[in-house]
């Protein structure tokens, strides 16, 4: 016990383009180094066990559910949050959740954008089917889901 | 970083300041039950001096910005733009101009700034409405005043006044400061309702910019320098308490600033989230009985026993039931159950308290700002006077956040520590040691003559701390001569609160189950039977009626019209209508047989809420209902064994997800009725228009909830639809 707290060891994260130290133990989830350590709340916590998609962000473009990832596993992986998915709040996925007026309650929604955006960057064109899939790991308590469906499908379209 | 950070004492000097530096228009005016003659609007010379007696406001600056104060929490229910849009209307105000600011707690102006039971909108209406009629008046004065002409011959629009004869034209910014000079009327002209150009058009969820880019508007994103994250384990089984605590290894972790007890809580309070978590794994606690130790097996059987039972609360009782049964035809009879069901908002219970020798100050999500408030004035023995609450956007309620006790908790901890302290309670904590939608059970029984005539119609509900889980006045009562309804409540240490459509969102499934039965046994269609009865309660009432029949069945229609009622040749339809929380709603289910598996490919709804201010809000309300209403329905379950919740994570509790989700067409009904409420009605009916149709596919009549886990549905995965 002892030797832990005397030795935390001390790590440097590459988020959104920018490096970041976090004195954190190394089982630290991402998710609370970028809450609690970096001052980064856009990355919601729903469940912490990977089953709610709140925590979603990028590392190098996947989307990851940080909330049960260690900080000692990202190594030198990129890490893009919500607030570093573009400067102004414009990138497709996000211009299409404002048009189509996607959030109730807005909790779920980070996580909502930031799984559709790796998605897109992966597969531009995506099938009804391949969004469903990939949009199926977060939950959105309100019922937003037809919406997100749809938010989809128009960001994937203003991707062209 | 929150909505609002700006308390009673700085709100007062933040008016006097902009009125007198920079000039424009205030109106401050109260909306509060107390007032029940409606609005009181304050003159802005009243406001310039500095005696506030408002509890809501509307501003006007010299550089056209307008700024209306939203008073009720939003939890999604977008009531921080609907609020506004209805002062903007009559105010004939340029949305693009105007900014909304969540207002502060005022408890002793404002009576209802809650959320729940789905009423703001109802109970405002008319108080926001005079609001912006009041300010739109004062600024056409101020324009007649300029130009020496009569009022009547001008008009307003996009936060303009016009002088059409001369082409004339003034900005409303340009009129404020000489605004706030004019008296305020004692009666103002509200506009004609057909000449509504912005409610009922769809208006964006004026918080998309911020929850779309992340910005920290959540309570959960409420942090303070120096302030502790404290998280509690509460007693695992409900019916335990504290025997001893050990908490001396959870002490020693790192980054822990104190282990402390209180009530029958153990809180660890530390530096970081996760430090938090690991070191409250390593508080030893041993717990001993302090009530009934209950398991859902128990529940199952007290049921049997009280629905058997021969007293019970009488609920409503027209004619002689007894006879009517003795002489029928023919008698249906069933019975229904539901399970105990979390709320599980995707943001958990939290809250900031910082208890101060001066004075408390308080931060986060709730429903009730003012409970919260006298609650924690309550523990502290001080005047809530002493507490300022500051809201912050909720993530998510359902019913969940009109309960203090996660307020208090924070207040109690930071009390002990005399630090500034942020309670966060995790999923598990949350689907463990909640409040929940009570487990339920319902005996139906039906008579009928022998020409299908529905003479007898009984039902007695059973629940655990459910108070009286029926809602006696509902159709069909009022439309059957001889009726009889009953309910028993058996006391649980399981708590219990308030879930979004509190019985109803049960009931309705129940009853409406109920009435398909009853309408097969008559051999009538499901439509035509309920129909039929709306008429009987409308020709001779049997008793008080309480809704409104006209509504009733104005929704049945345009949900079986909508939805082609009865004429799909590859799909089977369920039917299910409710009122519940002032509003109407039918529904239509439409199910696929696909080899044997029923697919719920599409769900139309009819919804009489009166007028919709905000279509996209409104949509959004509509479907965000059903598809709660359907997902519980058909997968959620919450059980206990040993007074303590079974599944506590979203790996053993089921969500509906999107893949499941059917289309949802929603139609509303254009009666120009005052609103009625939104917030809860449409949940209610789904589970019967899908157990109806599933019944119709199928041949299996789901009665207990939730369906994927019923006899009935053995082997058939439920939900996918491609
Ligand atoms: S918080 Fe990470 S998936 Fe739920
Ligand atoms: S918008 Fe509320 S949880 Fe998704």
């Amino acid at each position: 016990m002892e030797t832990i707290k005397n030795s935390m060891p001390k790590y440097t994260l590459q988020v959104n383009g920018k490096p970041y130290e976090a004195d954190v133990d190394a089982d630290t989830p991402i998710l609370w180094v970028l809450r609690d350590h970096l001052g980064l709340l856009g990355t919601k916590y729903g469940c912490g066990i990977g089953q709610c998609g709140a925590c979603t962000i990028h590392l190098n473009g996947n989307a990851l559910r940080s909330c049960n990832v260690p900080v000692s596993a990202v190594g030198a992986g990129k890490i893009t949050t919500i607030e570093g998915l573009s400067a102004n709040a414009d990138h497709p996925v996000q211009a299409a959740w404002q048009e189509v007026d996607v959030p109730q309650c807005g909790y779920c929604q980070a996580g909502q954008i930031m799984t559709a955006a790796a998605l897109l960057a992966r597969n531009p064109k995506p099938t009804v089917a391949q969004i469903e899939d990939a949009m199926q790991p977060n939950l959105c308590r309100c019922g937003t889901y037809h919406r997100i469906r749809e938010a989809v499908v128009l960001a994937s379209n203003k991707m062209k | 970083m929150i909505m609002s950070s700006i308390t009673n004492t700085s709100r007062r000097n933040f008016l006097k300041m902009s009125a007198t530096i920079s000039g424009g228009l205030f109106l401050g005016f109260n909306v509060s039950d107390a007032d029940a003659a409606g609005l009181s609007i304050l003159d802005p010379a009243e406001v310039l001096e500095g005696d506030i007696v408002f509890n809501s406001y509307l501003s006007i600056t010299p550089d056209g910005i307008i700024t209306i104060s939203s008073p009720n929490p939003e939890v999604g229910q977008n009531i921080k733009t609907s609020f506004p849009m209805i002062v903007a209307e009559e105010l004939d105000a340029d949305w693009a101009t105007v900014r909304i600011v969540q207002a502060p707690l005022d408890n002793k102006r404002f009576e209802r700034q809650l959320t729940g039971g789905s009423g703001a909108i109802p109970h405002s209406w008319e108080r926001l409405r005079k609001a912006g009629a009041t300010a739109r008046h004062l600024l056409v004065e101020a324009a007649a005043k300029r130009w020496g002409v009569p009022t009547s011959s001008l008009t307003t629009e996009k936060s303009k006044v016009f002088h059409k004869e001369t082409g004339r034209s003034l900005t409303y910014a340009e009129l404020a400061t000489e605004a706030s000079a004019i008296p305020v009327p004692a009666e103002v002209r509200l506009k004609d309702k057909s000449s509504f150009s912005l409610i009922g058009t769809a208006v964006r969820n004026i918080d998309n910019p911020d929850i779309i880019s992340g910005k920290p508007i959540f309570g959960l994103d409420f942090y303070r320098e120096g302030m502790l994250i404290a998280m509690i384990q509460r007693p695992v089984s409900f019916g335990m308490k504290i025997k001893s605590v050990d908490s001396a290894a959870a002490k020693a972790m790192p980054g822990i600033v104190d282990v402390v007890q209180f009530k029958n809580n153990v809180a660890v309070v530390g530096k970081s989230t996760w430090q938090v978590l690991k070191a409250r794994k390593m508080v030893k606690i041993e717990y001993e009985p302090d009530g009934a130790i209950e398991s859902s097996a128990d529940h199952d059987r007290i049921f049997k026993e009280l629905l058997d039972k021969g007293e019970a609360t009488q609920r409503r009782k027209d004619g002689d039931v007894e006879a009517a049964f003795k002489n029928a035809a023919r008698i249906v009879r069933s019975e229904y159950q539901c399970p105990f069901l979390p709320h599980n908002p995707m943001e958990p219970m939290n809250f900031f308290a910082h208890v101060r020798p001066d004075g408390v100050e308080l931060v986060g999500p709730t429903q009730t700002p003012d409970l919260a408030r006298n609650e924690a004035a309550k523990l502290l023995g001080i005047s809530p006077e002493k507490i300022t609450l500051n809201l912050t956007r909720l993530g998510g309620g359902f019913g969940r956040r009109l309960k203090a006790d996660y307020v208090v908790e924070a207040v109690e901890v930071s009390n002990i520590l005399k630090a500034p302290v942020k309670v966060i309670w995790t999923r598990e904590d949350d689907m463990g040691g909640g409040s929940y939608r009570p487990a339920v059970r319902y005996r139906f029984e039906a008579s009928l003559d022998a020409q299908g005539n529905l003479t007898g119609y009984r039902l007695r509900g059973v629940g655990i701390n459910a108070g009286n889980c029926t809602r006696e006045d509902n159709f069909p009562s009022g439309a059957v001569d001889n009726l009889l309804i009953e309910s028993v409540e058996h006391k649980s240490p399981i708590t219990i609160g308030p879930w979004r459509a509190p019985i109803t969102n049960f009931l309705a499934f129940a009853e409406q189950s109920f009435l398909d039965e009853v309408a097969e046994a008559a051999k009538q269609d499901p439509v035509a039977f309920r129909l039929k009865l709306l008429d009987r309660a409308k020709t001779s009432p049997v008793g008080a009626i309480k809704y409104d029949i006209d509504r009733m069945k104005g929704v049945i229609k345009l949900a079986a019209e909508k939805s082609g009622w009865g004429t799909k040749k590859n799909l089977s339809q369920g039917f299910s209508v409710y009122f519940s929380h002032r509003s109407y709603v039918a529904q239509v289910a439409e199910v696929e047989n696909r080899k044997g598996k029923p697919v719920i490919q599409k769900i139309h709804a009819a919804v009489d809420c009166g007028i919709v201010i905000n279509k996209s809000g409104a949509e959004q309300q509509v479907r965000g209902g059903i598809v709660d209403g359907m997902g519980h329905a058909m997968f959620s379950n919450l059980t206990f064994k040993q007074g303590a919740a079974e599944q506590l994570n979203f790996n053993a509790y089921r969500l509906i997800r999107l893949k499941e989700v059917p289309e949802i067409d929603v139609h509303f009904v254009d009666n120009g009725i005052d609103p009625t409420g939104l917030g809860e009605p449409a949940l209610p009916p789904t589970g019967a228009a899908i157990a109806n149709a599933i019944y119709k596919a199928t041949g299996k009549r789901l009665r207990n909830q939730p369906f994927v886990l019923q006899e009935e549905l053995k082997g058939v995965k439920l939900g996918d639809r491609l």
